[in-house]
Formats: structure tokens, sequence, C-alpha cells
């Protein structure tokens, strides 16, 4: 991935926002133009919504829509960052279901609440920390190394809790207070507790990414790793803490999940990793690196919030409810990168038509 | 240059806006209803024009599909209204937008496959606390009093485990290796079966349970753990899969691997209509089960008559299961609150197979 990024920068017709000053506000604009487009998908997912559901609109949506996305959101947060960067973490919804575990094993020995939840954080970091060694310092391909901890902490996760659920028969259950995340939304609001997590954690991430040193960093690695690495960026070691984030953010979305059901069991969370990669995406950040914003990941997590709620309210068929992200998933890709790809193509096609 | 891209990606935005869009109007025709309330027999205090959320553990198990539509047939008959909504994924995750959903549409009943013992508790909690009575299923839900549920008993559970290894014990001469292949590893249904199973096995001291994996009722999934179990285990002389999925996925693999015949007997559960090309083909002798049609259609009326308050979770309370019979309230015992047992699992077999259609 990385050989493909170097030579998709560099090439003359794809400059991107590397270039001169020009092209630089041109990136932002673009950016700007996703989001506002966003927006309008939005307005439209809510006015089907609230079409086609008598109980769209209503302030229970608002704290189911909280409770049910919420803490995937925060997983999509440090994903959108590291994609930035050209890289990927497939392990999220892996190392979300083992730090949940961690926290059920031990309850279930006996353990405070509060110890439980630092140990089952530091598993994330540890978890996160083995992706970015392999990944940042061995430098192996961040798809083939995060594939594999998918299944490992799946793995371990069953190892450490097997067929049991926690609290088991016989458990102390989870104190009350903690888990009420998943049934009362944060007083005088409508607003689920995870929801506003994910919302102070985007102002942080969007910070950092929008408005600082780091955050140009990132975006210089995923536009030219090989350039930042020249102008000094120590590109290995961001990567490597990038990773460590996004475990301990997994971790913190495992616990809260645990939380708000009250329960744990190994296979909490499996499969969420796609979910995450379709959100950051669609929230407009390119696979390729270099390119996105955390507005527009908000807003991508309000859209498919907001079409899961409307399309289970309406009873839609949960399969086409899949065809509906796969789609999404698509055209998030392909549009940003349609005049590249069509532009790609043709000079291959020059290239392979002799005499031309 | 940066002007043209930059228009060039507005008319793309837009186009991505007008895209969704389109695809949202194309989804709205999708909605499933089912049959409006006809109002025909009466039960005595049945009210009419119940809705009922019947909450699978994903809605493409083919014995699943089977129990809903026999809880649409009881609601038909009683004059209300079955709304089937579930996941694609046997998780927890995947069922409490179900479930909310059903409080948001006011249901007066839920009938739940719980994929999760506990997961499922506050949300169903919640829609307790909303006034809708909550009937369990095939898969029980462990939520103590929090909410109070009727658990619809498919069959004696310990009836289940005993009987399965009695059936495989009597295939193999009570001697050998053999193993479990089982849905997902937090299964309550299952899980209670194979802990009787495990009781059951102290009395055939010369079979050995050597291993339990899960397929999480997925056919490639319940096919790989099963060829990891036979190359671990080259003399295991046979396999119990409590699932319709393991067990018909174990089966078709048997059926074109048929030299493993030779030394390994597969039982469990299983549907008539997947397992019938099997049995009289000789690949699988025996296998049991209920009718899983029956099942759902006495979850409707139970679920029906809690709604209602023509029965409650009192121990002794009864309440017509409609053609099935009536049904009295069982006491809590460990582990399982009020429930109701459908009957004893039906044995399967070249003799029999050809009289069932489910």
């Amino acid at each position: 991935m990385t050989s493909d990024l170097a030579s998709v920068s560099t090439s003359p017709v794809s400059n991107g926002a590397a270039g001169g000053p020009g092209p630089r506000s041109g990136r932002w604009r673009a950016a700007l133009r996703w989001e506002a487009a966003l927006v309008l998908v939005l307005v439209a997912v809510v006015l089907f919504g609230a079409a086609e559901s008598s109980t769209f609109l209503t302030p229970t949506t608002f704290f189911y829509l909280g409770t049910d996305i919420g803490y995937i959101a925060i997983m999509a947060l440090p994903m959108t960052l590291i994609v930035m960067t050209g890289e990927i973490d497939l392990s999220v919804a892996s190392a979300l279901g083992l730090s949940g575990a961690m926290v059920g094993y031990l309850w279930h020995h006996g353990w405070g609440i509060w110890p439980a939840v630092l140990v089952a954080l530091a598993v994330g970091a540890l978890g996160g920390a083995i992706n970015g060694v392999l990944v940042a310092k061995v430098g192996l391909p961040s798809i083939a190394v995060t594939i594999g901890t998918l299944t490992l902490y799946r793995g371990l996760a069953e190892v450490l809790l097997g067929s049991m659920t926690v609290p088991a028969i016989g458990d102390r259950p989870f104190p009350t207070s903690l888990t009420n995340i998943g049934v009362v939304p944060v007083p005088g609001t409508h607003m689920s507790y995870s929801l506003l997590f994910f919302l102070i954690l985007a102002v942080v991430f969007g910070v950092l990414l929008h408005a600082t040193p780091l955050g140009r960093s990132l975006v210089a690695i995923g536009l030219q790793p090989e350039a930042a690495r020249f102008v000094g960026i120590r590109v290995n070691r961001i990567k490597l803490v990038l990773y460590i984030v996004s475990g301990v953010m997994c971790a913190f979305a495992g616990i809260l999940l645990t939380l708000q059901n009250a329960s744990v069991s190994y296979d909490a969370g499996s499969g969420l990793e796609l979910n995450v990669v379709a959100i950051v995406l669609f929230g407009g950040v390119s696979i390729f690196g270099g390119r996105g914003s955390i507005l527009g990941v908000v807003l991508s997590v309000a859209i498919v919030g907001a079409l899961e709620m409307a399309l289970t309210q309406m009873n839609v068929d949960p399969n086409v409810q899949n065809i509906v992200t796969g789609v999404l998933l698509l055209l998030s890709v392909i549009i940003p990168n349609g005049g590249e790809l069509v532009r790609r193509v043709r000079a291959r096609m020059r290239r392979l038509t002799p005499g031309s | 240059m940066p002007r043209t891209r930059t228009a060039r990606r507005a008319v793309a935005a837009i186009g991505a806006a007008a895209l969704a869009g389109a695809m949202l109007t194309a989804c709205s025709s999708s909605v499933k209803t089912s049959a409006d309330a006809t109002g025909s027999p009466t039960s005595t205090g049945i009210k009419k024009g119940l809705l009922v959320y019947f909450i699978p553990k994903d809605t493409q198990n083919p014995y699943e599909v089977l129990a809903d539509k026999g809880g649409e047939k009881a609601l038909t008959e009683l004059g209300g209204k079955v709304v089937v909504s579930s996941g694609t994924q046997d998780t927890a995750a995947a069922q409490i937008p179900s479930i909310q959903a059903a409080i948001q549409a006011h249901a007066n009943a839920i009938v739940i496959a719980g994929n999760d013992p506990s997961a499922l508790c506050p949300t169903l909690n919640q829609a307790a606390a909303a006034g809708i009575a909550i009937v369990s299923f095939d898969s029980d839900i462990s939520c103590g009093t929090s909410p109070n549920h009727l658990f619809i008993n498919q069959a004696n559970t310990e009836q289940v485990g005993t009987s399965e290894v009695d059936l495989l014990a009597k295939e193999i001469g009570g001697k050998g290796q053999i193993a479990i292949l089982s849905a997902a590893a937090s299964a309550t249904n299952q899980n209670a079966w194979i802990g009787y199973m495990k009781q059951e096995l102290t009395k055939y001291p010369n079979m050995q349970l050597v291993s339990t994996v899960y397929g999480n009722d997925d056919p490639a999934t319940s096919l790989t753990v099963l060829q990891g179990l036979l190359s671990a285990y080259p003399n295991l002389r046979g396999i119990i899969s409590p699932t319709t999925v393991g067990i018909s996925t174990a089966a078709q693999y048997l059926d074109t691997h048929k030299s493993l015949l030779a030394h390994l007997t597969l039982t469990g559960l299983g549907l008539p209509s997947q397992m019938r090309t099997y049995v009289e083909d000789g690949t699988v002798a025996e296998f049991e089960l209920w009718n899983p049609s029956n099942l759902g259609y006495l979850a409707g009326y139970a679920a029906a008559s809690l709604a209602s308050g023509s029965a409650s979770l009192q121990t002794g309370s009864t309440f017509s299961g409609g053609s099935l019979g009536t049904y009295t309230v069982l006491a809590p015992s460990a582990g399982t609150g009020p429930s109701v047992v459908l009957g004893p699992p039906t044995v399967f077999d070249k003799s029999n197979i050809s009289n069932f259609n489910f």
C-alpha cells in the first residue's frame, strides 16, 4: 500500500494537495463539498424516516440511536487518524471484545469494577501497541497485521470467557449506577452517555487533526510518507502512537458496551470492524490517506445511525439494510476517487496502446 | 485545474446525495407487513388487534423462520398481527434495535429467542416497563425477575440433553471418542443441553467427550470447525450436533465423504426437511426434534394470553394453546423462571421421516 501511495501522489496528473498553495485551498473546498453533501444526505434520511415511521422523530429514537451507535462511533475516531496516514486497523471490534471480556473475567473473579476497567484499558493499549510495532517498526502491511490480530484478540477473549456470559449465575451484578448508562439518558437531555462521550472525544480528535502540527503531520504522512520522513516527521513513532490510541479507544468502547448491556460474552461486538471502516470512509476519509475530516465522520455517524433506526422501525429486511450499508461504502470510495480512477485507467490505456 | 477539480467533486457529491436519496425511496417498497387482523375465531379473553413482535436469533435460520410462521398462524387465528424483526447475525447487538422498535411501535408482546442470556435484559426491561408482555422461546434469557417473562420450553431441557447421548450411545455401542458441534459458544439453550449431555455421559464410562466446537449457526463456520475436529481426532466415533445448522452441515459433509461413515456416527437436533435425503441414503440413522412451527404457535398464544391478562406468570395459571390444547405454567426452577413445555421431542428415522414436512 505504501509504494502504491507513493506512486499515486508523485505522478504528475494526481498532484492532490501536495503541490502549491492553490491545490491546498482546493482540497479544503473539496472536503467541505463532501461534508455539505453529507448534510444533505442526513436531511434526506431524517425526512425519509419521519415520512415512513410515525415514531421516528421522537426523543426516544434519539436516545436509542445514541446507545446503539455511540460505542461504534468512538472506535471510528482513531480509525479516522489511522486511515489518514494510509494505514488501517481491522482489529478494532476484536480489541473491543477482548477488553470487554477482560472486564468480565476480572469481575467474575471478584475484582472491583474500577480496577477491572483500568486493566481492560491497559489490555487495549497493549493490543494497540502490538499492532503498532508490527506495522510501524517491523514495517508489515497494516491490513495483514490487523486481520491477524482480529482473529487473535477474539480468540483470546474466547479463552478468557469461553461460553460464559458475565455476570454468570451466582456472580454479583455490575453496579447499577454504571449499567444505567444503557437505559437512562444524560440528565436533562435525551442523549445517551456513549453518544456524549463520542461527541466530547470528537472535539478532542477534531482539534488534534485540524489545529495542531501533529494533525498536519498525519496529512503529510498520508499524502507522501517519504517526503514526510525527509522533513523530519517521525512517521513510525506517530503510527505506533495512533495504534495504541486506537487500542485504548476500543477498550473504552468495550467497557461502555459491557456496562450498557450489563453483561459481556466473548463475542461482544463481533463483525463491527466493517461498520467502523464504513463510517470512516463514508465520512469522506480517503482510503489512500491524506484526506478527511472529523466533521465528516461525525456526520457519517449521524447518517448511518439514523438510517439504521429508520429501517428497523419500518421493519425493512436486515439483508436490505446490509445492502444499503454496502452501497454507501462503495459510493464513498468510488465518488471521491472517481476522477482519479478514470485518469489512471486512461493513462494505462495510453501506455498499452502501441504507437500513441 | 483546482477549479475544475472542485467543480467535478461538487457534482460528484451532489450525485452521491441524489443516489442515496433514490436508494432510500427504493427501500420503502420492501416493508414487510403481516396479514391483517381478520378476527375469525375468538378465544375467550384474548383481545383483538394485538401486535406481537417476534424477534428470532436471526432472520434466515430455517428453524426460526418456521417458528415465526407458527406465531403468525396463532395471531391470525386470534385476530392480531405479528411483526418479525431481527438482524442477519446471531448477536445481541443485532436484536436490541428490534426490541427498541417494538417499544416504539407500542407492541403488546415480544416473543424473543435470545442470542445472549443477559445482554438483552436492560432493553427488555425497558420494554416490560412500557407494559409489553415478554415471552422467550427457543433460547431463554436469564434476566431474573427484571423483566419477568414466560419461557416456552421446546422440550424438557434435561430430556433433550440426555436423549441425544442415549441415541448416540445406542448407535456406537457406548464406546469411543465423541465430540459436540454446537451453535454459538454463548447460546443458552445449547449450553444447557450440553450440560445435561455431560451429566448423562457419566453413565457411559467408555465414551469420552474429547471436544466441543462452535459453528455459530453459520454453515461455513460449522464446516470449518467440523474439518478441524476430524483432523484433530481421526479416531472420532460420534458427533452430536444439537443445532439444525450444525447437523445439516455435518450431514452434507459426511454425505460427500462416505468413507468416514465406516467409523463415524452423526446425530443431534435437525429439521426433517433438511435431513430427509441423508436419512434415506443412510448417512444419518436417527436424530430428533420437536415441531418448530408448533413452538412458535404456542409462543404466539402465550404472548396473546399474557398481553390480554387472561394468563399470568403464576405457577398453575392455564391458557389455551389453540389447536395444541391447554397449557399450564410451571413453577420456576434453577436457572429457569416461569415456563411451559411444548412436549417430548420426536425421534426421526427411516420409518417415519417422510411423515414430517417442516
